[in-house]
């Protein structure tokens, strides 16, 4: 059993024991203390500029051009803190249990908690750093309601959140780069951990620009390095994400955890050919007013207006007369990708779903409409060159967060002593299912409130280090471990490209390991992805040589996403029960909803890497409910 | 659709770098520009020919990663628009489309398409942000702002950082970008204090770097994905002069 | 270092101002010269007392040496602000559609300038330097006969067919001038931005339909 170090004393007073108790450094010993942080989403920035801010001295990579490109920027809808400023009876016990249950009661109680009561510090920080909430005419902040919750706690910057809220770390951190107490280093590309003595001390950089590979040292490494939802390939997130930074972590002895919990958004743009490189994502805001069906005739080739109503399915109102449209996350991708499986599918390649606002202009006037979603019907339009108020928009489920990643203890330590995880790269809060508007809560919180403490209480014992010898015989042997690695992926000189592959991954994934799974799937699919990954070392292509090479850095990534994919899938099939968003065909209810196993199924699954040759070792993490009591969610 | 390209190649920083052509034939009109160029890196490798580097990240205009000069205009001939939302639909079948980097002094081309933007980060750094700690920050409606105001500093910060605004300015000036940081943070109450010294810094720093001035042609605005209004400009020179006049 | 430089920002001021200035004496000028439109005997007597008052004065010498200033200050402004800008960019777009996304005339404003800049200098040749410097004869009340100049220089149709042309030429650098002086001093409220830019419409119609009508006049005319 891994043992999380959750303080003692109740829920509520757990956090502040800790603080109370956790040990400090003196400003004058910070200097002295180097802490890499790889990745600068917001949880990444938010964390160098803390730290650098306390006195820390920070150095910081990302593998984009400029931090402020991290894909937090593309979240869009808000981030919810119980401030109760609606005076609807918010707390922080009512914002825990939502983001519990959301979770189907498959998280940590107290990490949980603790995210919900530092919910508040954060917007108090983003506004101090002038991000630019909305404001309602009284000059106070505005919340608005989300998935899966009863009361207005989302904070939001238009549709354009998380980019607001990543503006204001980044100009944090560049302040901290322009005072020198952050070494900044855009475009370099974390190859691989370096431990001494089993500490994590180190990592090996490649830099993009010119290709060689650099040795940076300090006294923690924290991943900062967000989701690898890309490894379906079709995915809501940016073309660089990627999972190599915590696989080559993993490899090094740090536990996965819940590696198989993906999200799978159900408002997202279906793709529309082999060429496709992304799906985007349409905000979930659009299922308010938008109605979702599909015809009831099977391959149905009219146009949809040409639909008559008694002709039209609106199958998540029929299964789910309660929440309806509004049914959360999990539930509304699973009934779409039914509809479509069974044949009633839309679209030129019959993958998607109608979101049909024809009732909405009828009721409130186009005007309405466009007030509210208009940035977003332009959107579509440009995607698409349809108008959606004349003509319903096609949807359909895309892979979206991690809900798994680096298993942590209460102090966001990963099994490698000194290696953090912070953000959407660790497993902690979400369980099985992550509520609308809350990762970038996590990111911020995790970054700015939680990781600067029980960082200090780590580095606390390491006052007396010095500085990192990078001329250490574990750099050197990391590096050349690196170096190997890139030749072999150039020497392979095959006629596949990376994405090729990886395209063959993700419709390997979506089918068998993505909303439904099944044992027999998920069995073929563990053996689909070892003839894949053996067909990548013999067939790959990489032209161009160690310099700038994109198609270096994809093959590097993709190699990784293989190897991950099939401890996905492990993950998968030893879960013998449907929890959020994984949902084993096996288990469920007649009616065709999810069936936890409390019983047998209440821990954390972390793997930890046994060598190429054996297969993962599970450790579990019990989950202790002390304070809530799981319950059967039901949207009927 | 079949297309024609003009692309320039360019192997390193310095390197000299041409036009080179090629074709792509049967491509779809739905596809995405960035999947268009995709299509044809495919190409390239079954050649075995080195791939066109070009910058991209999200693929959703929102990252600011993209961004190339196509048929002669940044981010190609749809307004506010970004490279990767834009369309094969938008051109004719067999047509001729030029692709070449963003040209700036301040923005020197790595490889390809490449070019480094790292001179607007030397310019946030100059004195883009609100000097908080984490920590320090009050409850957040201890500070009232009016709605209006709210929304005005949003349209500044809605910056995605592209730089096609110093790639279509005929001084390549980087007025609109460091403008639109300066009037951001100067409309909220909490970037009121440090004003003088933000302004005075960061144009100094856009100096330093080598943009241009600006001539007001306004090319910026109709450039800039986000739309945003070259009145930021406007406020900049204001605070600058406000600057100007006060000191001691 | 980096103190010693005039920034940007100051140098574009200095246009502005010394710009603004230069469009204040245009109304100025335009004023005087409406003179000219007056009956053939008032306009004679009247020109030409105007004409002396303005060289006599010493207030208004200190007014034509900032003028002076202001037309030099302009033009270094403008080759220091135009080579560094050419510095910004010092590799050129293959292929350069930009046009598309601004105004003509707001691109060239060097190039109105210098067109400008020899109308002046042939203007100044033609008039500023016969009255100070050349032979002129004396009206009836012994003033120094400029009135008689003008409607000589006037009287060829190709000169008259050069100041209309280059008071198209002030006209777009006016236009684009005279908000962007405003724009670049600070001004950012969109109402007031409105009403200038509107004003400057107004402001450079009039100067310059107002010049480029006098010669005609003149010549067609009287």
């Amino acid at each position: 059993m891994l043992d999380a170090r959750i303080p003692d004393g109740p829920l509520a007073e757990k956090w502040s024991n800790f603080k109370s108790h956790a040990r400090l450094v003196n400003p004058a010993n910070r200097k002295k203390l180097t802490v890499i942080v790889v990745g600068t989403g917001l949880a990444g920035s938010a964390l160098a500029a803390s730290m650098a801010e306390m006195g820390y001295h920070v150095k910081c990579f990302c593998f984009q051009d400029t931090p402020r490109r991290a894909h937090s920027v593309a979240a869009q809808g808000g981030v919810n803190a119980c401030k109760n400023y609606k005076n609807d009876g918010d707390s922080v016990y009512r914002m825990f249990y939502d983001t519990i249950k959301g979770g189907d009661f498959r998280s940590r109680e107290a990490n949980v908690y603790r995210l919900a009561e530092c919910s508040a510090s954060l917007i108090d920080q983003a506004v101090a750093q002038g991000v630019p909430f909305a404001r309602e005419y009284g000059g106070y902040l505005n919340n608005r309601s989300f998935g899966g919750v009863q009361v207005s706690r989302t904070f939001y910057a238009r549709g354009q959140t998380g980019q607001q809220l990543l503006l204001g770390a980044y100009q944090a951190l560049m302040r901290q780069v322009g005072l020198g107490n952050v070494e900044l280093h855009a475009r370099h590309e974390m190859m691989d951990l370096v431990l001494t003595d089993g500490v994590a001390r180190g990592i090996i950089v490649r830099n993009m620009d010119t290709g060689k590979l650099e040795r940076y040292g300090g006294h923690a490494v924290v991943l900062a390095t967000g989701g690898f939802g890309k490894i379906y390939f079709l995915s809501t997130l940016a073309m660089g994400a990627n999972g190599s930074a915590i696989w080559r972590a993993y490899k090094r002895g740090a536990y996965m955890a819940n590696p198989s919990w993906t999200q799978i958004h159900p408002t997202c743009l279906p793709q529309s050919g082999e060429y496709q490189s992304k799906l985007t994502l349409m905000s979930e805001s659009l299922r308010n007013d938008g109605r979702i069906w599909v015809p009831k005739k099977q391959d149905d080739q009219r146009s949809p207006n040409n639909i008559p109503e008694e002709e039209r399915d609106y199958y998540l109102e029929r299964k789910y007369p309660a929440f309806g449209n509004l049914s959360p996350r999990d539930i509304a991708s699973r009934a779409a990708k039914e509809r479509i499986d069974e044949g009633y599918g839309v679209g030129p390649l019959r993958n998607a779903v109608y979101l049909d606002f024809t009732r909405a202009i009828q009721n409130q006037g186009e005007a309405a409409i466009r007030k509210k979603y208009g940035n977003l019907f332009t959107m579509y339009q440009k995607i698409t060159n349809v108008n959606a108020y004349k003509e319903p928009m096609k949807i359909s489920p895309a892979a979206h967060f991690s809900m798994g990643g680096l298993w942590v203890d209460y102090e966001l330590m990963t099994t490698i002593p000194g290696l953090f995880a912070i953000g959407e790269a660790n497993f902690a809060d979400h369980g099985a299912n992550r509520l609308g508007a809350n990762s970038l809560l996590q990111a911020c919180v995790d970054g700015y409130f939680i990781a600067p403490y029980t960082l200090a209480n780590y580095l606390a014992a390491d006052i007396k280090t010095g500085p990192i010898d990078t001329e250490d015989v574990a750099f050197a042997k990391a590096q050349v471990g690196v170096e190997e690695f890139m030749s072999k992926l150039l020497a392979i000189k095959g006629n596949q490209s990376a994405d090729q592959f990886h395209r063959l991954l993700g419709k390997i994934l979506y089918d068998k390991c993505g909303l439904l799974r099944s044992k027999e799937g998920l069995m073929a699919a563990i053996t689909e992805i070892r003839q894949l990954k053996a067909e990548f070392w013999k067939n790959l292509h990489v032209p161009g040589g160690e310099a700038m090479n994109s198609e270096l850095e994809k093959a590097g990534r993709v190699a990784d996403f293989l190897e991950l994919a099939e401890l996905m899938c492990n993950d998968a099939l030893y879960r013998n029960e449907s929890c959020g968003a994984h949902f084993r065909v096996e288990y469920q209810t007649p009616d065709g909803e999810a069936l936890r196993n409390d019983k047998d199924f209440a821990f954390v699954s972390a793997w930890e890497y046994k060598g190429e040759d054996n297969g993962p070792e599970l450790h579990k993490e019990e989950l202790n409910f002390d304070v809530v009591t799981p319950t059967v969610r039901s949207y009927k | 659709m079949n297309i024609r390209l003009k692309i320039w190649r360019q192997e390193h920083e310095g390197d000299a770098g041409k036009m080179v052509d090629y074709s792509l034939n049967d491509i779809s009109s739905d596809m995405s520009f960035l999947e268009m160029l995709d299509t044809l890196n495919e190409q390239l490798i079954q050649k075995n020919e080195r791939t066109i580097e070009f910058d991209h990240d999200c693929r959703e205009g929102i990252c600011g990663q993209c961004g190339v000069m196509i048929n002669g205009r940044p981010h190609g001939p749809l307004t506010n628009t970004t490279t990767c939302q834009l369309h094969m639909r938008t051109f004719k079948d067999n047509e001729l489309i030029v692709i070449e980097p963003f040209r700036a002094t301040a923005f020197p081309v790595k490889c390809d398409l490449k070019v480094d933007r790292s001179a607007f980060d030397r310019i946030i750094q100059a004195g883009g942000f609100i000097s908080v700690n984490t920590g320090q920050a009050p409850e957040a409606n201890d500070i009232p702002i009016g709605s209006p105001v709210a929304e005005s500093a949003f349209d500044a910060a809605a910056c995605i950082g592209c730089g096609a605004c110093v790639a279509v300015c005929k001084n390549a000036s980087a007025a609109l970008f460091t403008s639109a940081k300066i009037s951001h943070l100067v409309l909220l109450p909490q970037g009121k204090i440090e004003a003088a010294a933000r302004v005075k810094n960061m144009v100094e720093q856009m100096d330093n770097e080598g943009f241009g001035h600006c001539s007001n042609t306004e090319a910026c605005e109709v450039a800039c994905p986000q739309a945003i209004s070259v009145l930021h400009i406007a406020r900049m020179n204001y605070e600058y002069n406000k600057l100007q006049v006060l000191k001691k | 270092m980096a103190k010693s430089i005039q920034r940007t920002l100051s140098r574009k001021n200095w246009m502005a101002v010394t710009g603004l200035f230069l469009c204040f004496y245009l109304v100025i000028h335009l004023l005087g010269n409406l003179q000219l439109l007056l009956p053939d005997e008032r306009a004679h007597i009247q020109f030409n007392w105007y004409a002396e008052v303005l060289s006599g004065n010493i207030i208004i010498r200190v007014v034509s040496w900032i003028l002076f200033a202001s037309i030099i200050g302009h033009i270094i402004y403008a080759l220091i602000i135009t080579l560094t800008n050419n510095h910004a960019r010092n590799i050129r777009y293959q292929y350069d559609r930009r046009s598309a996304e601004s105004k003509w005339y707001t691109r060239n404003m060097g190039v109105l300038g210098t067109v400008i800049l020899i109308f002046l200098l042939i203007h100044l040749r033609d008039f500023w330097y016969i009255y100070k410097f050349g032979d002129l004869p004396v009206d009836e009340k012994g003033r120094k006969d400029l009135y008689v100049l003008v409607i000589k220089v006037y009287s060829d149709l190709w000169y008259v067919l050069l100041y209309v042309v280059c008071m198209i030429a002030l006209f777009y650098h006016l236009l684009h001038g005279f908000f962007s002086a405003a724009r670049t001093l600070g001004l950012y409220h969109p109402r007031y931005v409105r009403w200038v830019k509107m004003f400057g419409w107004v402001y450079s119609v009039v100067i310059c339909a107002g010049f480029a009508f006098i010669p005609l006049y003149v010549h067609f005319v009287k």
